[in-house]
């Protein structure tokens, strides 16, 4: 079966990638949609099986790569934790599939679109499902690849191509970490394979290692390479500047790809790892720290942010944080726990954005909206509920996961908790707050769409499309069926997610839920002392909750002409926010343009004067100088050396056999 | 057939000798004299192919030998096959049909002397890989260079001549301080046999002479930085099919020339100059990655590009490791189908548009979605994604270089990102964006001539991708006797320092 889940994707990327344009649009999309529904049947299955049956175990596909020692496996693991990616990777990629087909409707290059996103989904399953480190890898590149075409797939856009480049450069950093951490394991340890490797990892304690000059704890060093990957895939603080750009693509693959999936392959892979990193104190301080920053950070951001689904974007960031925070923290459980009931609101949130789009034209600048509960109030209540589930209102799914994060963060002995306990804190309130901020300037006040909105068009770029028909001539219209049974069905895993799946995750069946997948220390009693927690540390998520909404509702609901007046009076602070702390013109500044200028610079000065000024040119400049003087005789000359070196090899072979053999 | 290999270097002979007597200037020649050349070169594929069906992959003994007399007693006519040269005699058989066939129409003048130089210089590629003689092998290495030196000076571009003579000095250049290190070796040990050589242990001293000699030779064909200069140049003139052999099969006469000579006949001047090569490499990687990334002109990205990634291939055979070695290995037959397909997929639009500026294009995915998406696979195996065959090369021998050296290992995967840099920017360039140039708007998808080429390309890139393995298990059964020997020669020179006084 995990063979049928695994590879029903790759037939049906095979079947529109080859014949799309053969056996057109329909037949691919029913092909690729029907292929992912049957793997995600299965998964749910599988889970169940995993999850609350008897476990799970490795099947072996072939070799794959052999070199000395170096032994790597094509082989699919199947245990808890991957039964739960399973789970959330194939019930998404499925619902994004049918919702695409309505999404996309008129867009010319269907068969390309579906068979780039099962390829995506291909690619994610052979990382989660991964028995070593490098078929992992290769997901996690492949994932990277798969995001790359469908950021770009509106390649008309030259900021979908920039988007679309920066996604992968970006990620090729934290890749570099990654490879170079797999490099670090296999020369201590000489394995790559999971199990083989947590073997080792008592003879890895207190072994010290060069790295860049410095000698390091074993452990530690390489669980920070490998979280460098991490950092990049999960656009963590210092590598998030390429997911906000990547909302350039079609908004189904912002839900699958930048919400759901790809973006929590760094937090799978931490949880993969997580004997190595328990093994690691210091290790897990630099996550917990890099979590919470990126949760406080990315709020900030997404407080001004006026773009609908750049503001999703930042919460996806910041909710990416919060995960690390609870991994970080010894919480392996509360972090693929809130991995889990993320997708299923956050892939909501943003397929609710994309009908929100969808009735407006392609519109995606919140000030151009407003109003539209009443035009769309389906889409409205399904964007309501994932806007209480995000910001953890009682009983919805962020409220089991979210909360369980800030509780670990308190509870932990790590050296970093009290920093993340406050900032993840201070994230909830401004999570509550931009996630109604949204809600608020979408769907209630009054239209600021139609004819009053045309003509300012300062936000153009994200507005434009290549199927633009018009603004404003047509009325805000419900999307189709099979839009909306999509966010039906994930409405209600944002509700329920939470409660039913709470007790094997992080509650009481927890030994029996996981068996072992995920490692925890013997000393670790996180989950324990989670419950432990005082009455102030477990209200002050719903108290945030609480005074987000209420400030959100007075900034635009009570009183409108506020926000503006704030950003007036804090210019400097707006504009840092709004500029997403400069970082893209701080890495323009160091990276990109110096690296243009030196290649120039070695391209012209290194190779042409010194080298070739040195070298050929002070010769074959006067050749050619002589070759150019005598035009006819060009192809002469050729020949002429061609026969020189002839003569000089049969020199050489008379002079060996009288001279030189005796 | 106990002869095969030389059967296979007469095979293309014979071909060139057919050509020569097709009576010039009747309707229909030309057609014919490629016919002959392509029928040809597919014989020498499939004899290749029989040869590799008679060639036991599990020994690493040298086999198909078969020697006769030549200049004298010591100096022979010996050929025979391991697991480092049959890879690369099956890769120059197998990719000579596309070069005949992607010149079928783009070369219209003195068609019956190029085609004679194409299978001249096939058989020269196979005698170079074959050779078990020294002299021998000098012989094919050397004289491979007329044919190319004719492929880019005749047939070349604006500045041919120009570039051609910055070929043939940096070549001749190198040639001689590896015939002057031949003689020596010969005076020294008393034969050109290589595989008595191979055993022969030169005193340690004079290793480093032979050895910089040699280097000599191959830095400059593989090219390894800074001796690259004359690579960009030769591929921005030589028509497309000269791009073709020069980045797959005779760069790569370097890499090879390093594992059969360097290594097992000096081994410890090259354990010795490791780190020397290793900065190199760096070089390569580093710097040409650079340098690639502000090109204007894509065949010369491209041929940077190359030099960058033979910069892994040398960092990965003096890592000294088997992960190092067969990574190297891997690295040069994937690299050898790769930038066969870039230069190939070039030729296809320069046929075209005849201008080979990045800035004449975009777009081209609208008028040539095939096109795009071929392009695309091996952008992406250039890149390295694992997936592709560029992926295994590049992860062995970077892991290689990280059990040698932690701080060289860093400095290499930087390039990891430099070339997802430049070949994703070039692509986008190039494919992607709005169609707004006019003379573009009726340029044509790649034909079926044109695919014939490129698919069977991208299946292998992939295929190798998937499974490492069908080349892995070749080259490392050479590798462990190799790595063997040159620990035994290195230790004993470390005892012997020991016991001097």
């Amino acid at each position: 079966m995990i063979q049928a889940i695994v590879f029903f994707p790759l037939l049906g990327f095979l079947i529109a990638g080859l014949f799309g344009r053969v056996i057109g649009a329909r037949a691919s999309e029913i092909a690729t949609t029907g292929l992912m529904v049957a793997a995600a049947v299965f998964s749910w299955v599988t889970f169940v099986n995993v999850g609350y049956g008897g476990g799970g175990k490795v099947h072996m596909i072939a070799s794959w790569i052999r070199s000395g020692s170096f032994e790597v496996d094509w082989a699919l693991r199947v245990d808890t934790l991957t039964a739960v990616m399973l789970v959330v990777v194939n019930s998404v990629s499925a619902l994004v599939h049918l919702y695409s087909i309505g999404y996309m409707h008129e867009d010319p290059s269907r068969p390309r679109f579906f068979a780039y996103l099962s390829l995506f989904t291909f690619a994610m399953l052979m990382l989660v499902t991964s028995d070593n480190l490098v078929q992992m890898f290769f997901g996690w590149e492949g994932v990277g690849l798969a995001s790359y075409l469908l950021i770009g797939f509106w390649y008309d856009r030259p900021t979908a191509v920039a988007a679309s480049m920066k996604a992968f450069i970006v990620n090729r950093v934290g890749d570099f970490g990654f490879a170079f951490g797999i490099f670090v394991i296999f020369v201590l340890t000489g394995t790559v394979e999971f199990d083989a490797l947590f073997g080792k990892i008592e003879m890895l304690q207190g072994v010290q290692v060069d790295f860049i000059g410095i000698d390091w704890d074993a452990l530690t060093i390489i669980c920070l390479l490998l979280f460098i990957g991490a950092m990049g895939k999960s656009a963590q603080f210092l590598l998030h500047t390429w997911l906000p750009d990547a909302m350039e693509g079609p908004t189904p693959v912002s839900a699958l790809i930048h919400a759901a999936t790809m973006v929590t392959a760094g937090v799978f892979m931490v949880a993969r790892l997580s004997p190595l990193f328990e093994a690691a104190p210091g290790a897990l301080t630099v996550v917990v720290v890099v979590g919470a920053t990126t949760a406080f950070f990315a709020a900030t951001v997404g407080l001004v942010q006026n773009d609908i689904k750049r503001v999703i974007a930042y919460s996806t960031c910041s909710q990416l944080g919060y995960m690390f925070v609870a991994l970080g923290s010894g919480a392996y459980g509360a972090g693929i726990f809130h991995l889990f009931t993320h997708a299923f609101f956050k892939a909501l949130l943003f397929l609710g954005a994309g009908s929100v789009i969808h009735a407006m034209h392609h519109e995606q600048d919140i000030r151009k909206m407003g109003g539209l509960a009443g035009k769309i109030p389906f889409t409205t209540t399904m964007m309501a509920i994932g806007t209480l589930a995000l910001t953890g209102f009682p009983m919805t799914a962020g409220y089991f996961s979210k909360d369980a994060i800030i509780e670990a963060a308190f509870a932990s002995h790590n050296a970093a908790q009290t920093y993340a306990f406050i900032l993840l804190v201070a994230a909830a309130f401004m999570t509550s707050f931009y996630s109604w901020r949204l809600f608020f300037l979408t769907f209630t006040g009054k239209p600021r769409w139609g004819h009053a909105a045309h003509g300012h068009d300062e936000h153009g770029h994200h507005a434009h499309d290549h199927n633009d028909h018009g603004h404003g001539s047509h009325e805000p219209h419900e999307a189709p069926f099979v839009m909306l049974l999509p966010l039906l069905l994930l409405s209600i895993g944002a509700l329920v997610a939470g409660f039913v799946f709470a007790p094997a995750f992080i509650g009481e069946s927890y030994d029996h839920f996981w068996k072992g997948a995920l490692f925890t220390g013997e000393h670790n009693h996180i989950l324990h002392d989670m419950h432990g927690v005082p009455g102030w540390v477990k209200y002050s998520p719903f108290v945030m909750m609480i005074l987000g909404f209420l400030l959100a509702f007075l900034f635009y609901v009570a009183k409108p002409h506020l926000p503006r007046e704030l950003a007036e009076s804090q210019p400097i602070l707006y504009r840092f926010l709004l500029n997403k702390w400069y970082f893209d013109e701080i890495y323009d500044f160091i990276f990109v343009n110096p690296a243009k200028a030196i290649g120039r610079f070695l391209w012209k000065q290194g190779d042409g004067r010194v080298i070739d000024g040195i070298g050929p040119d002070g010769v074959a400049a006067r050749v050619s100088n002589i070759a150019a003087g005598a035009v006819k005789l060009q192809s002469g000359y050729l020949y002429h050396y061609a026969f020189a070196m002839l003569i000089g090899l049969a020199v050489f072979v008379t002079w060996y056999m009288f001279g030189g053999a005796h | 057939m106990h002869n095969l290999l030389s059967t296979l270097i007469l095979i293309p002979l014979i071909g060139a000798a057919f050509i020569l007597f097709v009576p010039k200037g009747r309707e229909g020649t030309l057609n014919n004299i490629r016919w002959i050349a392509l029928i040809t070169t597919l014989v020498t594929f499939a004899v290749s192919v029989l040869a590799w069906h008679r060639f036991d992959p599990t020994s690493p003994a040298f086999q198909l030998v078969e020697q006769g007399p030549w200049i004298s007693d010591a100096i022979r006519f010996k050929l025979g096959v391991d697991g480092y040269s049959m890879p690369f005699i099956l890769l120059s058989t197998f990719l000579m049909p596309f070069c005949i066939v992607a010149s079928w129409v783009s070369v219209e003048k003195r068609v019956a002397e190029y085609m004679i130089a194409f299978l001249v210089l096939e058989a020269l590629m196979i005698g170079v890989f074959a050779a078990l003689d020294l002299v021998l092998f000098y012989v094919f290495f050397e004289a491979g260079l007329i044919p190319m030196f004719l492929i880019i000076g005749v047939w070349g571009g604006k500045r041919r001549i120009y570039a051609s003579f910055k070929f043939f000095l940096y070549t001749l250049l190198g040639s001689v301080l590896m015939l002057v290190a031949i003689m020596t070796m010969y005076w020294t040990a008393g034969t050109t046999d290589i595989p008595t050589l191979m055993k022969f242990a030169f005193p340690a001293s004079m290793q480093k002479w032979l050895w910089f000699g040699f280097f000599a030779s191959f830095a400059v064909k593989m090219p390894m930085w800074p001796l690259h200069t004359w690579l960009p140049d030769a591929h921005v003139e030589a028509p497309t099919a000269g791009s073709v052999i020069l980045a797959a099969i005779l760069l790569k006469m370097g890499g090879y020339g390093f594992l059969r000579f360097s290594l097992p006949m000096f081994p410890i001047a090259s354990a010795e100059f490791a780190h020397f090569m290793f900065f190199l490499s760096l070089g390569a990687i580093i710097y040409t990655s650079l340098v690639a990334l502000v090109q204007e002109d894509v065949k010369k990205l491209i041929a940077y590009s190359s030099v960058a990634h033979m910069g892994y291939v040398t960092l990965g055979i003096f890592t000294l490791t088997e992960q190092g070695i067969e990574g190297a290995m891997f690295q040069m037959i994937s690299h050898g189908l790769i930038s066969a397909a870039l230069f190939l997929c070039v030729g296809v639009i320069y046929d075209r548009m005849h201008t080979r500026e990045i800035s004449a294009y975009g777009g081209l995915v609208h008028r040539m979605p095939l096109y795009a998406a071929v392009m695309l696979i091996f952008t992406m195996a250039n890149v390295g994604l694992p997936g592709t065959c560029g992926f295994i090369g590049e992860f062995l021998t970077l892991l290689g270089s990280r059990i040698a050296n932690s701080w060289v290992a860093l400095f290499a995967t930087t390039g990891v990102v430099l070339s997802a840099t430049y070949a994703l920017w070039m692509y986008a360039r190039v494919v992607l964006g709005k169609l707004v140039k006019p003379e573009l708007m009726n340029i044509k998808d790649i034909n079926l001539r044109e695919a014939t080429l490129l698919i069977p390309l991208a299946i292998l890139t992939i295929y190798f991708g998937f499974h490492a393995n069908a080349i892995l298990d070749v080259v490392s059964v050479p590798t462990e006797p190799l790595l063997a020997s040159i620990k035994a020669a290195v230790s004993s020179v470390k005892t012997a320092s020991l016991l001097a006084p």
